[in-house]
């Protein structure tokens, strides 16, 4: 199944949080459910959504920060997750006569080497670091813990290193995370990152906490690094100007499933999910004369809670074209050419 | 309840002259967060205030509101009130201005309720306050406001306590509860920063109906330049507690006189620049204890003279509705570009 035109595979990825709702109840906040993507080489999938859709989950469950419910996922041609549950081609899932699922091989691998390949970038760099350690001790940690080093003036000189690509001051090396500003600190969080040489980032609203003159600066040191070093990112954000402007594909969530996945162009230009038009309609554009211009699409109401579900789609609460059938069964997930995929029964 | 005396002739709603804040600090120092700052607001406008985090817009409105905390105060300018000067204004005065004359939404819907209180019980304090209304009267009010606001079911919801209410529904909440005594300038402090997109564009779809509706006037506290561009008629920039440029939303955003502002609109993703790369603003935000001498964005901007380091850029008129504070444009004046 591994296709190695990708560097990351996510098939059926579910997680599932337990709630207590009562002394003896326990029901299941479904933050992430069946949610499959692929990420090629140097690319850089961009993944939206409104905050409580469980775009973070993903990236977390990922880089099994979280221990995944269910799903396959396979990194640089090995499988490092697998719950065993078989699908067919139509992604439905194998049962055998008295319907109980087909299992297959469970696999759970070992961590600690995969963590050198797959990084992760959080959103708050005032949290993210730890304020008691130097920047070098910071940006030096993953060279420890990978024993990368051999000894420390070769990890001084790959911390210096690190600090000038991601354009932060050597001589500030010695300095501690207070001293610097939410840009900067940004800086560090990604140098550390890259101390590994990742293939492959989790960038957690990245830009989400800077001010707007300083995130520009930012997003223009991921994509610059992106060329430089070929690393390929899962960029999660709410922004969608933001996201559009540096992903080569888009993947829109709503309540912990896929929406719609497409080319970064072909989903701004040509949105077919009527949930990503809203969304897209709903982003004030800095442009008075096309603000003037358009009409927002208001969605009426608010997210459902995650606890309590619709049936079917989602989305069906606060879709203009709902029918019955979306009430009955969530809509395929499924290629609508030149790899648009959409998960809509009427569109 | 003293009744709010406002001179006869005005043409401002509220004017705000050379406005001046500091804030005292621990260490003896001061920091100037609004440094001369003049606006006008004609009744029934929206005016958007846009800068970055420390640019002092957030204090331009606190003043106003005289809300500002303890270890700060206006230090200097008027701030004119259909002709009256509200700096002047007594505490019960002042008492009397707010919710009355004007009201303000803050950013955060979750902190700026009572947790302990109902949402009816909160809307009503307002409203009895403020006018001659009665428990029951007050609270057909309330339901009113509500229904006005767009909340279903608002005989319901008076009951229910802000934990009960999503984001958005609490800033609908605010909103009632801000519009409740008919101000007639209505303050939003980052009124949807704190939302998701679908649910600010509900608010802001909102704002703009009741503003229709009800006719009062509103001031926008942002750093989105998206919301400030489909919601304002004027706009005033501000950076470093100055501000650097005011004009109508298409003076600024297609005839951008100050670099700071032309900077700014370089740096943001829009539909025009997808597929080239962001132009940033260098360096980083000023430092609000260490204020240099002459223009406040001189250390970032990349066409600095000699005279911008010195001397505080004086506003030129650009346009016919357009100022802005920089020296380039007073060169380009005398060279007679």
């Amino acid at each position: 199944m591994a296709n190695s035109e990708y560097l990351l595979q996510v098939e059926h990825l579910k997680e599932y949080f337990p709630v207590r709702a009562g002394l003896a109840k326990t029901i299941h906040l479904k933050a992430v459910d069946d949610v499959s993507f692929a990420i090629r080489p140097g690319e850089t999938l961009g993944l939206v959504g409104e905050s409580g859709c469980g775009k973070t989950t993903v990236g977390r469950t990922l880089l099994q920060l979280y221990k995944p419910t269910a799903g396959r996922i396979t990194f640089d041609g090995k499988v490092i997750y697998d719950s065993g549950e078989q699908y067919d081609e139509n992604g439905q899932l194998k049962v055998d006569a008295n319907g109980k699922p087909v299992m297959g091989k469970k696999v759970h691998v070992d961590m600690l080497p995969y963590r050198k390949e797959m990084q992760m970038v959080f959103q708050d760099p005032y949290s993210s670091l730890n304020p008691r350690m130097t920047v070098e001790d910071i940006i030096g940690e993953p060279l420890d813990v990978h024993k990368l080093c051999s000894n420390k003036k070769e990890r001084h000189e790959r911390v210096m290193e690190l600090m000038e690509l991601v354009g932060l001051n050597a001589e500030h090396a010695m300095r501690y995370p207070h001293e610097f500003s939410g840009g900067q600190r940004q800086r560090i969080g990604i140098a550390r990152a890259l101390a590994v040489n990742p293939k492959f980032i989790v960038c957690d609203e990245p830009v989400s906490a800077l001010d707007v003159s300083i995130q520009a600066q930012v997003v223009n040191m991921f994509e610059d690094l992106q060329e430089k070093l070929g690393v390929a990112y899962l960029f999660i954000a709410h922004d969608l100007l933001v996201v559009h402007h540096i992903s080569d594909r888009i993947a829109v969530m709503y309540l912990g499933k896929m929406m719609e996945l497409a080319d970064s162009d072909e989903l701004n230009d040509n949105p077919i999910h009527p949930y990503t038009q809203s969304l897209l309609s709903a982003v004030p554009v800095p442009d008075p004369r096309t603000a003037r211009a358009s009409k927002r699409i208001v969605l009426e109401g608010d997210v459902p809670s995650p606890l309590h579900m619709p049936s079917g789609c989602p989305f069906r609460t606060r879709c203009r074209y709902a029918t019955e059938q979306c009430a009955k069964a969530m809509p395929p997930f499924t290629d609508r050419g030149n790899g648009h995929y959409v998960a809509c029964w009427n569109k | 309840m003293s009744e709010v005396k406002t001179s006869q002739d005005w043409k401002y709603l509220l004017e705000v002259k050379d406005l001046h804040t500091t804030f005292s600090t621990d260490k003896g120092g001061e920091v100037h967060a609004v440094n001369g700052v003049s606006f006008a607001l004609e009744p029934g406008k929206i005016l958007g205030i846009v800068g970055e985090s420390g640019s002092g817009k957030s204090v331009t409105a606190y003043s106003i509101m005289d809300i500002l905390s303890e270890n700060g105060g206006i230090t200097g300018g008027q701030i004119l009130y259909k002709g009256q000067d509200i700096t002047k204004w007594d505490e019960k005065q002042m008492q009397s201005f707010r919710g009355k004359c004007c009201s303000i939404i803050f950013q955060d819907p979750m902190t700026s309720l009572n947790p302990v209180f109902t949402i009816g019980n909160q809307l009503m304090e307002a409203i009895m306050l403020h006018t001659d209304r009665n428990k029951a009267q007050a609270k057909a009010r309330a339901i009113e406001m509500l229904e006005l606001v767009g909340i279903n079911e608002p005989e319901k919801r008076i009951k229910q306590y802000p934990y009960e209410l999503s984001g958005g529904m609490r800033q609908r909440v605010m909103i009632a509860m801000a519009l409740a005594c008919e101000p007639d300038i209505l303050i939003a402090d980052e009124p949807t920063t704190a939302l998701d997109v679908t649910i600010q564009a509900q608010i802001l779809e909102l704002m703009q109906d009741l503003q229709k509706k009800l006719g009062m006037a509103i001031i926008i506290v942002t750093h989105d330049l998206g919301v400030i561009a489909s919601m304002c008629d004027e706009i005033i920039v501000m950076y470093g507690g100055r501000v650097c440029e005011r004009g109508t939303a298409d003076d600024i955003f297609y005839a951008p006189a100050h670099e700071y502002t032309k900077g700014l609109l370089r740096s943001i993703p829009s539909g025009s620049n997808m597929k080239e790369r962001l132009i940033p603003i260098g360096g980083t935000p000023i430092n609000m204890l260490d204020l240099p001498a002459g223009c406040a964005f001189c250390p970032r901007c990349d066409s600095a003279m000699k005279i911008c380091l010195r001397e505080l850029p004086p506003e030129l008129q650009v346009g016919e509705h357009h100022m802005a504070s920089c020296w380039l444009n007073v060169k380009n004046a005398k060279e007679g570009k």
